[in-house]
């Protein structure tokens, strides 16, 4: 049996499928994963990702330590409540984990880090943070996250009156808290809409208000293939401590200046860039029927190879996409070896889809 | 609960197999199959004419989760495939056993009763379970 969220039973209760996810029993499904991403696509659906961790960081030196923890810059986050997605990297480059870090105010930060990877993580944040005296506390709260083209219209309905309007104004990678909710215009899925955190207590009647204003309950599967759509990778499986951003579609998530801000791992990434990268990160989309999956060999012309870091089955382009890592010097089409057989992939710029909108040939 | 209809035979790998008054028999995937599967977005049916020996994996049913072998329950040759089962892999999903796979003229028809029957199929199930 693995670690439940607070709404195990309202997950089992509803009928859902229950797998292990790095230790947490959680819902694959509740019927068809398909039909779930669609609502996603084209109205509202939620997940339960109260398994991920949320740590808050706080002293006067938070901001200097995060210019060195993170490969990204929290100098850019001025206002109140503003986000930026990032890496956190080890000395050789490597990516320890992939995260969301909120301002809140100069001596408090809030961080969203994966679920597989918390004890690394806190371990590796608390040794950091030492010779920055700042404190470290993990949350524990829940997480509904809310997505769709109508999620955040349904989604304030389910909160309290008085949160609705502030709420709607906020601008995308923007929180604000409102009692014991704290609302982020953040999400996973390429759609917009909010990340709601909140007290565990309080989790299920929040998801049966959901429920009520229509939003569709959606599981993992659907979680992974929205994700893939949009491109997003998932740490672990795009990429884990063996590569660099530069080689994991990241390049946009390193922040070079201002030159003198030395991030862990930057020099290695210096290294690397100077070197001239050897593999890129790129999408790839099926010609023929069939579906790519994680570690699939990829062969290109020429002699290049390389390998599908994560695929699946994209329900909005009715085909299989992935994501690939693969020699620099690939063209326009790969074949990919699907249970013996090579099949031809077309090479794309991800993301595929964003905002109910294909964005790929 | 899978479903389990008493009228068809079935295998440990979860085929169910319906007997023809000619002999023939149609094959198709059981409940707990579809529904381990989750949902199917393809399926690859074998051509006609071709042999097939007892257990040779001769069709692939492929959902968004994994790919999954179709093993021919019996010896015999392929009548049809279904092709309607091209557009509308999801069929499956939604009825298992009103969505035949492949059609095949078994070699032997002792075989076929060899088959597993409903309660024998439920204690598969069971012991799996």
């Amino acid at each position: 049996m693995g670690k439940h969220t607070v709404l195990y039973d309202t997950h089992v209760a509803a009928g859902a499928r229950m797998v292990d996810f790095g230790g947490w029993d959680m819902p694959v499904n509740y019927g068809s994963q398909i039909e779930e991403h669609h609502a996603v696509r084209r109205d509202a659906g939620m997940f339960d990702v109260s398994h991920m961790t949320v740590v808050d960081l706080e002293g006067a030196k938070t901001r200097e330590f995060l210019g060195m923890l993170l490969a990204n810059d929290v100098s850019k986050l001025r206002a109140p409540g503003k986000a930026l997605y990032s890496c956190m990297l080890n000395e050789k480059g490597g990516i320890i984990d992939d995260l969301i870090v909120y301002f809140l105010r100069d001596d408090w930060f809030r961080m969203v880090v994966n679920a597989a990877t918390h004890d690394k993580d806190m371990a590796w944040i608390g040794e950091q943070a030492q010779a920055f005296d700042v404190q470290i506390s993990e949350r524990d709260l829940a997480m509904i996250a809310v997505q769709g083209p109508k999620a955040r219209e349904k989604a304030v309905q389910a909160l309290p009156v008085d949160a609705r309007a502030p709420a709607l104004a906020l601008k995308p990678f923007m929180a604000l808290k409102f009692g014991g909710f704290f609302i982020a215009r953040t999400g996973y899925t390429g759609e917009d809409g909010f990340e709601i955190m909140l007290s565990p207590g309080q989790a299920a009647a929040l998801w049966q208000a959901l429920i009520a204003q229509g939003v569709v309950a959606c599981g993992l599967g659907a979680r992974d293939t929205l994700r893939l759509e949009a491109a997003m990778n998932l740490y672990g499986q795009d990429m884990d401590e063996n590569v660099t951003p530069l080689e994991s579609g990241l390049d946009w998530t390193i922040a070079w200046e201002p030159a003198g801000r030395a991030f862990i791992g930057r020099y290695a990434l210096e290294a690397q860039r100077d070197a001239g990268i050897k593999r890129k990160f790129v999408g790839l989309v099926l010609e023929d029927k069939g579906v790519m999956r994680s570690h699939q060999k990829v062969m290109v012309d020429g002699g290049g190879a390389g390998e599908i870091t994560s695929g699946t089955f994209s329900p909005t382009l009715e085909r299989s996409i992935a994501l690939a890592r693969v020699s620099v010097s690939t063209g326009d089409s790969v074949q990919v070896d699907i249970r013996g057989k090579p099949s031809k992939a077309r090479v794309v710029k991800p993301p595929f889809v964003r905002n109910g909108k294909v964005l790929v040939r | 609960m899978s479903k389990v209809p008493t009228d068809l035979k079935y295998t440990k790998s979860h085929e169910w197999i319906k007997s023809a008054s000619d002999g023939s028999v149609t094959i198709g995937i059981t409940d707990h199959a579809q529904e381990a599967l989750g949902d199917i977005v393809f399926v690859e049916v074998p051509q006609p004419g071709r042999k097939l020996a007892a257990g040779e994996a001769c069709a692939v049913v492929e959902s968004v989760k994994a790919a999954s072998d179709i093993y021919s329950p019996v010896a015999g040759e392929v009548l049809e495939g279904n092709a309607g089962l091209s557009d509308t892999p999801e069929k499956i999903n939604a009825d298992p056993y009103g969505n035949w796979i492949m059609r095949v003229k078994p070699v032997n028809p002792a075989d076929v009763k060899a088959l597993l029957d409903a309660k024998a199929y439920e204690q598969v199930l069971k012991d799996e379970a």
